[in-house]
């Protein structure tokens, strides 16, 4: 095994028992990046001399017998995060110039935790989309490959982020989930990725979307590692009013802990038309693998789980509209001068924003509007209500919940791209738990016919990571997914 | 009910409601940590949370929270223990955000009411609607440069009281004492310093005419004004332009105005088909407010006299007038200076005192209490001079005169300048026996009956012992020697 298809797990063990040092396993990914970003395109922004620095620092610290928990690793860091003296672009045009003089508190704490940024990973802008194909600075492409040889999208938002594990760029990478933006992504690269419960980790200094759906979270090609990924990113921040004021649980220890006695619910609502076969297949698999592994399996029903998307796509771009008035040209950014200042904003959100940012502007100014908010937004929330107490009702009865991460495999660049709605429904099993704010999980489990990686969703009650770590652990262990992407490092071709 | 604007159709009632944005004292913004001292370097106070920066989030300062409890203590209104904020949207080159976070639906602040004091010495109460919690805008420059507007962020995010009236009042007057109540109940709670031409309390006066008995017409608001003459001149201007149009067969249109002060006139500044989408909707970045009731308990406990209680307490406890009371509580300084004096002496004296020469003086001199050059001490001290007979009271009038030139003690001053007051029946004897021996005409007219002559020889005595004579012993000893005027 070389050194780039360690786990992280495998790679602090070998730093640890000085088998390798963070100078070598930060070069051989740096080298990986250089080999493979021209063509996946996963990096908005390469850091290779700060990379270096820190993998110096860290075989420094390890040395000294003082190495931090996730010291030497080097990860892809999604270009929503404000990185203090990097670039931080959020993929749009309006922020190419933008430079942040701070730092968000989920990257300050994996720095600190020792953790190595090779760079800044490409997302859709502003975190809006399903396949990374709205970013200003290019699509990602996925590493697997279909049987017919078409470019496939890796996911999105969080798609460089996915497509760079999933490659081999990096060991692990931050993500943000809006609506499915980490999971999604996951399961389509064949890795695994956690939206941790709302208010886990801190949102500031991470570019907003929709405040009261964004949270970070980690991906990773093992559930352990997401789950020491996690650990270092989480925790209470009073710089961040929704961050929760609770201890961060051991969620490594919780991988290894078994479903034995676990209740799992099987959401009757997630059996949509026009769902694969082989993913209804690949649900059954999972469900068996958690009996077999000593769970008991309870149907469970979500009533509202049909308006998701609706409320989703009315309470994002109403957020979304508002927290995007401040790229107005005026204080950073890029700017468009105009004849007086409604034209200087005019000018420089037309260049500066793209097609699908404008569309949620659009919808997001209109559903706030007057005469309209009561029969949009306020409707939508008082359906958001109600969908949490779906799950309120659900978890009484069991400790998780099992659905299909998304109801297909990887589609071609190109494909799905003419009605926006079809893209949207990509994210109908995720959208549920962003607006219940309950964490959710997405595994890989298996392959469809044409070659491509499905994944599994575990969703727990709000702060229970610990079991939807439990159960994904068990997941994984019995899936025992082993296939690789065509397109990785140190696969040749 | 008297004021009316008399119209060609008769008499037009007035109906006025007042939104009074307050400053609030706070080391740091309502949602960052920046300072926010008046007057400083433009640019100097902001955070990147203030420059609405990417990724920055709101933080809610708890000593704003106090503070606007602590107003609404003072309004008599109730706190509303939940409340929330809203974003309040709109593009503007000061407003970093691209939204101001404001309260809409749920203020933290609701109904409460204030006594005003008219001229007449009547009081009126007018009804608090609610108070809401917001964050200030920057400050456009647009006469900086000669073809850039410049942008100062200082105020950005500073925390800003609204404080919304009901339409309670009737005539201008009773506009500028509500301003003027509110402005004394802040500084004494100490959440405002109410200085208006810094801008730390602003005004958006409503306005509508009525005919006696009927219900509401439709109303204007006039925006910013900033000085309470301002506020009761605008008030006159809209209520005779509006009684112009109704009376000319025309209608009012809501809309929202701006006044003129040059010209005295208010003027259009957008219509209600103008106004703004704000598309308000739920701060998603902060939490519900929600407060301890036993916080607010202790903050009631907290508070300080307001003025209607010291006002009535001074009253009752020194014996003073209702007008004297009003007087010294307009402002908390000069009550307690009041009362600094007073402790111990003849209150209603120390009433007289600085209400005629000392606040004589300190409007001659264009002093304020705060920096009076005679402390309470100082004017204690004189007052005792004169009770223990050092001095009569017109050497006293002279010797405060001193006291605001020079600063000195007025017992020094007496001392140094021998105005010690002359008891010594010799010398007083003395005096009087010249007075007479010059005025020998006179005297043959006293004893003839002429009795009002005897204020004149009083007075001739003290000008011979330069005003020092004690006028009780002068007065004893003429009588002695030109005997008694007979009435």
């Amino acid at each position: 095994m070389t050194m780039l298809d360690m786990s992280i797990a495998e790679a602090l063990a070998a730093l640890a028992a000085k088998k390798i040092s963070a100078v070598e396993l930060t070069d051989a990914h740096l080298t990986a990046v250089e080999a493979l970003n021209p063509r996946l395109n996963a990096f908005i922004t390469i850091t290779a001399d700060q990379a270096r620095a820190q993998a110096r620092a860290a075989d420094a610290a390890r040395a000294a017998g003082d190495a931090p928990a996730l010291s030497g690793i080097p990860i892809a860091m999604k270009d929503l995060f404000c990185t203090e003296g990097v670039r931080t672009t959020a993929g749009s045009n309006i922020l190419e110039p933008f430079i942040p003089p701070y730092e968000s508190t989920v990257s300050a704490r994996l720095k600190a935790a020792g953790a190595v940024m090779l760079g800044k990973a490409n997302l859709d802008e502003f975190a809006m989309g399903s396949s990374n194909i709205t970013s200003a600075y290019g699509a990602v492409e996925n590493p697997w490959q279909r049987d017919d040889g078409a470019k496939l999208v890796p996911g999105g938002s969080s798609g460089g982020s996915a497509a760079a594990v999933a490659a081999r760029m990096a060991m692990g990478a931050t993500g943000t989930d809006t609506g499915g933006s980490i999971r999604q992504p996951a399961a389509f690269t064949g890795i695994a990725g956690i939206k941790p419960t709302y208010g886990r980790c801190s949102r500031f200094g991470i570019v907003a979307f929709a405040s009261s759906l964004d949270q970070a979270g980690p991906m990773a090609r093992t559930v352990e590692d997401c789950a020491i990924l996690l650990g270092a990113m989480s925790g209470f921040d009073e710089r961040d009013s929704t961050s929760a004021d609770r201890p961060v649980p051991d969620f490594r220890a919780a991988c290894a802990r078994g479903v034995q006695g676990l209740r799992i619910g099987i959401p009757r609502e997630y059996r949509v038309d026009g769902m694969a076969p082989e993913i209804e297949t690949l649900w059954q698999s999972g469900i068996d693998w958690l009996k077999r592994a000593g769970a008991e399996i309870i149907d469970v029903s979500l009533p509202h789980t049909r308006y998701g998307l609706p409320v989703y796509y009315i309470v994002a771009p109403a957020e979304a509209s508002s927290n995007l008035a401040r790229y107005d040209g005026v204080r950073f950014g890029a700017r468009v001068d105009g004849a007086d200042l409604i034209d200087l904003y005019e000018r420089t959100r037309a260049a500066g924003f793209g097609a699908e940012v404008k569309r949620r502007i659009m919808i997001g100014t209109y559903v706030l509007s007057a005469g309209y908010y009561d029969a949009y937004y306020l409707r939508a929330q008082k359906v958001r209500a109600l969908m949490l107490r779906d799950f309120n009702q659900a978890f009484a009865k069991v400790d998780a919940i099992l659905t299909p991460t998304a109801p297909s495999a990887a589609f071609a660049i190109g494909e799905k791209m003419d009605d926006p709605v079809t893209m949207y429904l990509n994210d109908v099993f995720t959208v549920p738990s962003n607006l219940a704010g309950v964490p959710a999980m997405s595994v890989p489990a298996g392959l469809d016919a044409r070659g491509l990686p499905l994944g599994l969703q575990v969703i727990g009650r709000h702060f229970d990571e610990e079991t939807v770590f439990a159960v994904a652990g068990a997941l994984e262990r019995a899936a025992m997914f082993t296939a690789m992407p065509a397109v990785r490092a140190g696969a040749g071709s | 009910m008297s004021y009316t604007i008399e119209g060609s159709t008769g008499p037009w009632e007035l109906v006025i409601g007042l939104e009074v944005h307050a400053q609030v004292i706070s080391k740091s913004k309502l949602f960052s940590g920046a300072a926010t001292d008046f007057g400083s370097e433009p640019n100097t106070q902001v955070s990147f949370v203030d420059a609405g920066f990417p990724g920055m989030l709101p933080v809610i300062n708890r000593e704003c929270v106090a503070q606007a409890v602590r107003t609404g203590l003072g309004l008599n209104a109730q706190i509303n223990l939940v409340s929330r904020f809203d974003r309040k949207n709109y593009f503007y080159a000061d407003l970093p955000q691209g939204y101001q976070i404001s309260q809409y639906e749920h203020p933290i602040v609701g109904m409460g009411t204030i006594d005003i004091e008219l001229e007449s010495g009547e009081t009126r109460p007018i009804g608090i609607t609610r108070l809401h919690l917001e964050q200030d805008a920057g400050k456009s420059m647009h006469d900086q440069h000669a073809s850039k507007s410049l942008i100062d962020l200082n105020r950005s995010g500073v925390a800003l009281m609204e404080i919304v009236s009901e339409p309670d009042m009737r005539t201008p007057e009773e506009a500028g004492a509500y301003i003027r109540k509110l402005r004394t109940i802040l500084r004494y709670l100490g959440t405002c310093d109410g200085n208006m031409d810094e801008g730390s309390m602003r005004a958006d006066v409503n306005v509508s005419v009525r005919k006696a008995g009927e219900a509401f017409r439709t109303r204007c608001e006039i925006k910013n004004v900033n000085s309470i003459r301002f506020v009761m001149q605008a008030i006159e201007a809209e209520a005779r332009r509006q009684v112009e149009i109704w009376e000319s067969g025309g209608a009012v249109t809501q809309e929202t105005r701006l006044f003129d002060p040059a010209r005295g006139e208010t003027r259009s500044m957008r219509s209600k088909e103008d106004a703004h989408d704000y598309r308000y909707f739920p701060e998603p970045d902060l939490l519900p407010l929600v407060l301890d009731e036993a916080w607010v308990a202790t903050l009631k406990t907290e508070l300080p006299e307001l003025p209607d209680a010291k006002r009535a307490r001074l009253m009752q406890d020194y014996g003073i007038s209702r007008y004297e009371s009003s007087i010294f509580v307009m402002e908390q300084v000069t009550a307690d200076f009041f009362e600094t004096v007073a402790k111990g002496r003849d209150a209603k004296q120390v009433a007289n005192w600085m209400l005629g020469d000392f606040f004589a003086a300190l409007n001659r001199t264009g002093r304020s209490i705060e920096n009076s050059p005679v402390s309470a001490a100082d004017l204690g001290a004189l007052l005792d001079l004169i009770k223990d007979g050092t001095i009569n009271g017109k050497i006293a009038k002279e010797v405060l005169e001193l006291m605001v030139e020079t600063g000195e003690a007025p017992g020094a001053i007496v001392e140094a300048r021998g105005l010690r007051q002359v008891t010594d029946t010799g010398a007083i004897d003395a005096a009087i026996d010249q007075v007479i021996a010059a005025h020998p005409d006179k005297l043959a007219e006293y004893k003839s009956g002429k009795d009002k002559l005897f204020g004149f020889f009083v007075g001739q005595v003290m000008k011979a012992m330069a005003g020092k004579g004690n006028p009780a012993l002068v007065n004893e000893a003429l009588k002695q020697k030109i005997g008694a005027p007979a009435a």
